[in-house]
């Protein structure tokens, strides 16, 4: 029995509640625990880029917490996985920041060892599901489905740190989508970024990092987006319909994320899946599925 | 005399108070609303809302919220149990209390003829409502002062509550416990009701003595049976119509018997009289000043809850939701639940700002609301808190109050971004929630606090960019200090511009060197030679997604994106104090 303590972050919950009732539902039929931790908290992702010692000790209470429930976390946003993996990766090394952030963690009554392994959900879907077992739990394909992949960079790079899959060419992603009948095109800038760190920041260049990465999939003629992250797909969904609404021409390209896509082909429970909230109609992907 | 005028003085405040605080309900403003209302336009508007939710089908949500929020309190029981049971003792038995004994004339004598405070069940009830209420007091100490849960803040407002009820539900048992070991109390009623004289009087006294709490120096124990029989049957025939026994007022009955070695000194010094005068003074001063207290919420939080449950978000209208924002304010008790699972809550403990913990950013929002000029340094740390928050929402679902705190925290972000203080947080990637609203901000003000904050961050090494400068290699000592960065793998950069060429946002410019200042290969260069300061002008480090194309594809290990995020809190560090304090000036601080 696999047991993990699942980690969805702040975005899922609050802007994308459907992620989060898809994945549940997709793991509870794969036989995986899911085990919540009510006190985890933010990852750090989000402070991270002006306050290290903001971003640190948010990061590391969460894993002291799952060391302390003695699991392994499973994580469902890709920033809030490389933000975890790097507060692993940089308290395994001494230093002066390391020891504040034990001696802070201790005040408020945690400690932290190291112990708990940080596993982002594909990974869990790859390697401890296998894709011969996951093909066993669909009872419907996709047929001549066409899909634009997003990796998302935190979950893929530095990788030396995250360890999710070849940085550079990547496959898990593509194989899971595979599992389900689908194809994964290729497509020019498929690893890069969303855009979405800097929505907030500077607009204007997050809405072109995005206007360009819908122009290429549609190139190379996806039907969908097919994400893993909620910052991806809140950019690829909100994101596509806030440039819609100031450009009338534009022609969106909708996406879904991964447990909705698995979740279909499993014939989940479509109150889980909860296709009807995602911004952009994503509902006529249905009608790729068919009977095996 | 003293009651009367003290009554309807403690009343008329009471009155007034909640008048002027439901009043500035639809007066002020909690921040940036879309429009501005007048009070009467606001007035109506929240009538109208009130009377087209009651006549509709919300009526049945409203008295769901009714039955099982207000007075089942179901949002606190998911919380906590101790919790839970602390607020239900207080506030079950404090209601009792009120009901059956303060208006005991009124409502207790028209419900039940015969009702006599000092006959059962009544004189029972009286004392097992006010062991309720102290017992959810004594609850609510531990909590706060010996288990210490984390995060639960106690300010002034919470202690003066815990005092207010203890010392109302304390006197009023001393109070009691005092008036049973009496002998003055004793003999006037005797004087009064019976008119007893010699043998007779004091076999009754012994009756009492012996078993209702009278301590009196006439008469001493071991009673004659015989005495005591007579004594009983003077009771029955004179006082217990009037008076059931001592005992059933348990609490104020053992309070008698502790006191009962001092009792009759305390009698003669008029003790009775002083904690007559305390138990109504502190009623009356909780009721006069309960307007003003964080005890409003036994008004507040219901009209809360149940707007809350009728209202929409985007469908309500705005001047109601302008309205429902001030009052919520009102209806925060401070319980701390939002703290206690609040996603930014590292970050208070890594900067120490209260403020960024939601349940103590009610207090400054109120002054905020109320017109009050905040000095720098709060408005500083007030903008600091709301801003380092992660957008979970998770204060506005667990709070028992049903306070929608997302919307209250939105629109004070706008109005204190609004106003003038640089925050560098706003560079970071918190602003997500605020880009993806940027459609309910007006858009000449969106861009402004992005733009003091970069200035802020980068206005001084600016110069150090500009073209035909002559790069300085004499390296001043600020220079050098500022070079101590913690990733030094630059230094093994040969140049090769990998990271350049792969990164995403250079490669959105037709001339990329314009727009951001240095390249990701040039600031590696500018660190190898020193230049620390250079590399801290470039807007490059802004504009950065931190997708690690740079550091993933450099042949040489450079840690390309990691030395950005040092240069970042190094830049932070170093924000130009003067930018900061102009604009802090010229932004005024209304």
């Amino acid at each position: 029995m696999m047991r993990y303590s699942l980690f969805i972050g702040c975005q899922i919950p609050a802007r994308l509640p459907q992620y989060e009732t898809a994945a549940r539902a997709v793991f509870r039929e794969l036989g995986v625990e899911q085990e919540d931790i009510r006190q985890f908290n933010c990852c750090g992702y989000p402070m991270r880029n002006v306050d290290k010692k903001a971003f640190l000790l948010s990061s590391v209470k969460n894993l002291a917490l799952s060391e302390q429930a003695g699991l392994d976390m499973m994580v469902l946003c890709n920033c809030c996985f490389g933000a975890l993996k790097n507060a692993e990766h940089t308290m395994a090394e001494q230093g002066q920041m390391q020891d504040e952030i034990r001696e802070k963690l201790g005040e408020t009554g945690f400690s932290y060892e190291g112990k708990t392994r940080i596993r982002h959900y594909l990974s869990v879907l790859y390697h401890e599901i296998g894709i011969e077992n996951l093909k066993k739990h669909l009872s419907q394909t996709y047929n001549e489905l066409n899909l634009a992949v997003q990796y998302g960079c935190h979950a893929l790079r530095p990788g030396n740190v995250t360890e999710f899959d070849d940085p550079v060419n990547p496959s898990i992603f593509d194989s899971l989508v595979g599992a389900t009948g689908a194809a994964s095109v290729d497509w020019t800038n498929k690893l890069e970024c969303c855009g979405a760190p800097l929505t907030g920041i500077n607009d204007k260049l997050s809405a072109d990092l995005l206007t360009r990465k819908v122009k290429e999939a549609v190139k190379a003629e996806a039907d969908f987006f097919c994400t893993s992250c909620p910052y991806c797909q809140i950019q690829f969904d909100t994101g596509q319909e806030m440039i819609a609404a100031e450009n009338p021409g534009s022609k969106p390209l909708a996406s879904i994320v991964f447990p909705q896509l698995l979740g279909l082909s499993m014939n989940i429970d479509p109150h889980a899946l909860g296709l009807e909230s995602n911004r952009l109609d994503i509902t006529r992907i249905k009608s790729y599925l068919s009977k095996e | 005399m003293v009651f009367t005028v003290l009554l309807y003085a403690s009343l008329t405040i009471f009155v007034l108070g909640l008048g002027y605080k439901a009043g500035t309900w639809f007066t002020r403003e909690t921040g940036l609303t879309s429009g501005h209302y007048s009070p009467s336009k606001r007035l109506f508007s929240a009538l109208a809302g009130i009377v087209s939710a009651i006549f509709s089908f919300k009526v049945i949500k409203l008295i769901e919220v009714f039955c099982l929020d207000i007075l089942l309190q179901r949002k606190i029981l998911k919380e906590s149990i101790s919790r839970w049971a602390m607020h239900m003792l207080i506030f079950w038995g404090f209601i009792l209390l009120l009901l059956m004994h303060a208006l005991g004339q009124i409502i207790t004598a028209s419900l039940f003829s015969g009702y006599e405070p000092t006959l059962n069940p009544y004189f029972f009830l009286r004392d097992l409502f006010g062991v309720i209420v102290l017992a959810g007091v004594v609850i609510a100490c531990v909590r706060r002062f010996i288990l210490k849960i984390p995060r639960l803040v106690t300010t002034g407002m919470d202690k003066y509550a815990i005092i207010m009820v203890a010392v109302i539900i304390l006197s009023g048992f001393f109070l009691e416990g005092l008036k049973i070991t009496s002998k003055t109390e004793f003999s006037n009623m005797v004087n009064n009701y019976a008119g007893l004289q010699g043998e007779q009087a004091r076999a009754l006294e012994a009756y009492w003595a012996s078993e209702n709490g009278l301590v009196s120096k006439e008469v001493n124990p071991p009673f004659e049976k015989d005495m005591l029989e007579q004594g009983e049957m003077l009771h029955q025939s004179y006082c217990a119509y009037c008076h059931s026994p001592a005992k059933s007022a348990f609490a104020s009955f053992s309070v008698a018997k502790i006191i009962s070695p001092v009792a009759a000194p305390l009698d003669r010094a008029g003790f009775v009289t002083i904690f007559w005068y305390l138990h109504f003074i502190s009623c009356f001063a909780g009721l006069a000043y309960l307007p003003f207290s964080k005890m409003l919420h036994i008004f507040s939080t219901p009209a809360s809850l149940l707007a809350n449950a009728v209202m929409d978000e985007e469908k309500s209208k705005p001047e109601n939701i302008a309205t429902r924002q001030v009052m919520e304010l009102d209806a925060c008790t401070h319980c701390c639940t939002c703290s206690l699972y609040c996603s930014a809550m590292m970050g208070y403990e890594a900067k120490g700002n209260s403020y960024i913990l939601p349940s103590e950013k009610i207090a400054p929002l109120k002054a905020l609301a109320a017109g009050k000029n905040l000095d720098e340094s709060e408005t500083r740390a007030i903008l600091e808190g709301i801003y380092l928050c992660t957008n979970c929402d998770r204060c506005t679902v667990v709070c028992p109050s049903g306070i929608n705190l997302r919307q209250l925290w939105f629109n004070a972000r706008e109005k204190l971004l609004g106003q003038g203080p640089v925050e560098p947080l706003i560079l970071s990637q918190l602003s997500f929630a605020r880009g993806l609203r940027r459609g309910q901000v007006p858009e000449e003000t969106y861009f402004i606090p992005l733009e003091k904050a970069e200035n802020a961050v980068s206005k001084k090494f600016k110069p150090l960019l500009e073209s035909g400068r002559p790069i300085d290699l004499n390296i001043s000592g600020s220079q050098k200090e500022s070079s101590l960065i913690l990733e030094t793998t630059f230094s093994y950069c040969f140049g090769c511009q990998n990271c350049t060429t792969v990164c995403p946002v250079v490669g959105n410019y037709e001339n990329p060197g314009e727009e951001l200042g240095l390249l990701p290969h040039q600031i590696m260069s500018c660190l190898g030679l020193g230049l620390t300061e250079t590399a801290l002008g470039a807007k490059m480090l802004w504009d950065c997604l931190t997708c690690y194309q740079c550091q993933e594809h450099c042949p040489q290990k450079v840690k390309v994106t990691d030395i950005l995020y040092e240069l970042k809190y190094m830049a932070v560090k170093n924000m130009d104090k003067e930018v900061v304090e102009n604009d802090y000036q010229a932004g005024g601080l209304k």
